[in-house]
């Protein structure tokens, strides 16, 4: 039984694919955004001294690293809405991604704070810079320099998470691609089409991290 | 009568168990040019750093020109200040760091200007025309746009005592910045630090250069286990000196 690969079906709605795939470059983000907002505050949280505030941003990375994010995504869309906290199905994702990924992107913020020689804050802080001054003049730019290879990938991953979103019916590239599957019955076609897009824009993301890196890279 | 321009009474330190300061007195005038020496671990860079609020201090008191740094009293508790009031106090002194601390994503001129615009409140154009002067000053106008990473460590130290002093510190603090220079960085570093002190600005140094301590200050504070002991100007100090710590202390040292 010879398989004849036919793509015609799938190029008749390649615009559907492409559309999905903006989609789920959106979804990205948007969750990516929030959640580095998320991450900053914790990653700030996990380096302090004050148990108060290390303890719940700890209690915080570890619930939401130890539990599977398709079981988050559910659990947002299907259970809070019974708690009164109703969200539409994009809404919901982008809320679930972004407190999936503040939590990865904490402890790569962490990390980075880590790599940090506590000198510079004191230089700072010598000067009559406030803790407030120094966070967002020197120690966040620092490390953001220090954590761009791991945010790299860990932007490439939240990504590729967004597929998640067809378990919840977001038209997203995933989902579009399972629909035109249904429709054309040429599952390698569309399948193969899509985990291509993936490759293709996770390809320009890295490259473009790399840039990014190249830019920022510290002379020494 | 005017206020000293510094005065420590009865400064008490310790981390912990181990007392490092055990009650230090000291008072500087304006212009006044103090050195610091003693053997590592007698608590100099310790008592330097209290003076900014590097370090918490348990009791005892700190002022600089009668205003008192860090602490205060609500009734018969002693507090620490608020935040934002000791950054205010930390910007009357200027402190050059052992290892520089220059801010490495920055170039020498946005180092130097960084405490101009955000403490200082100086627009751009007259930050970097300040900046510029004391880079000059240092002889590192033309290295203004290099980063950190293009400097040598003396040019780098240079860099970090014009960012301090930019500031317009009353009393200039120093805390071993020559001490991760090689040999032959040691001494463009000393040069800038004499050429303030001859301006008239107050400085106080922890030093392991003797030699350079002898020329530069007009007044030697020897440290011994947490305790000033002994004091004086600098010809007594290094030639006659009174106790058997110092001169012990003085024979192991570079000073000849």
């Amino acid at each position: 039984m010879g398989y004849t690969l036919n793509f015609a079906a799938v190029w008749r709605s390649f615009d559907d694919l492409l559309l999905g795939l903006g989609l789920s470059l959106a979804l990205a983000f948007g969750a990516i955004l929030i959640g580095a907002v998320i991450g900053l505050c914790t990653a700030f949280g996990l380096t302090s001294k004050n148990g108060f505030i290390k303890r719940p941003a700890g209690i915080y990375v570890s619930i939401i690293r130890n539990t599977p994010i398709l079981v988050l995504v559910l659990f947002t869309y299907f259970a809070l809405p019974q708690w009164g906290f109703r969200l539409g199905k994009i809404e919901s994702f982008v809320f679930t991604l972004a407190v999936y990924s503040g939590a990865y992107l904490a402890e790569v913020f962490r990390a980075g704070l880590l790599s940090i020689p506590p000198g510079l804050r004191e230089a700072g802080l010598a000067i009559g810079l406030t803790e407030m001054q120094i966070r967002t003049s020197i120690i966040a730019p620092l490390m953001f320099r220090n954590i761009l290879p791991s945010l790299s990938s860990t932007i490439i991953s939240l990504f590729k998470d967004t597929s998640l979103a067809a378990a919840i019916a977001v038209p997203e590239l995933t989902f579009e691609t399972r629909k035109i599957n249904v429709e054309t019955f040429r599952v390698i076609e569309t399948w193969m089409v899509a985990s291509c897009l993936y490759v293709f824009t996770c390809s320009i993301l890295a490259a473009l991290m790399r840039t990014l890196e190249r830019h920022l890279a510290l002379s020494r | 009568m005017p206020n000293n321009l510094l005065e420590i009474r009865d400064l008490h330190k310790s981390y912990g168990d181990v007392e490092v300061l055990k009650g230090v007195d000291c008072t500087m005038q304006q212009g006044d040019v103090v050195s610091i020496i003693g053997s590592s671990g007698s608590g100099k860079t310790t008592m330097l750093r209290c003076i900014n609020m590097l370090e918490e201090f348990q009791s005892g008191s700190i002022s600089i020109d009668g205003e008192e740094i860090g602490y205060e009293m609500a009734g018969t508790q002693r507090r620490r200040k608020k935040e934002k009031e000791i950054a205010r106090q930390r910007a009357l002194t200027g402190m050059a760091f052992q290892q520089f601390n220059l801010f490495p994503h920055m170039s020498a001129v946005r180092n130097v200007m960084l405490g101009l615009i955000k403490v200082k409140k100086l627009d751009k154009d007259e930050a970097r025309a300040v900046s510029e002067k004391w880079l000059d000053r240092v002889g590192l106008l033309a290295r203004a746009d290099h980063f950190p990473g293009q400097l040598s460590g003396g040019q780098q130290q240079r860099v970090a005592i014009a960012r301090a002093i930019a500031m317009n510190p009353r009393l200039m603090l120093f805390d071993e910045v020559t001490s991760a220079l090689d040999p032959e960085l040691v001494n463009e570093v000393l040069q800038v630090i004499k050429t303030l002190a001859q301006d008239g600005m107050s400085m106080l140094l922890v030093t392991h250069e003797m030699r350079f301590a002898y020329e530069v200050s007009n007044r030697v504070i020897f440290m011994n286990q947490g305790l000033i002991g002994e004091e004086g100007n600098p010809r007594d100090m290094f030639h006659k000196p009174k106790s058997e710590r110092l001169a012990e202390f003085l024979k192991t040292s570079s000073f000849a």
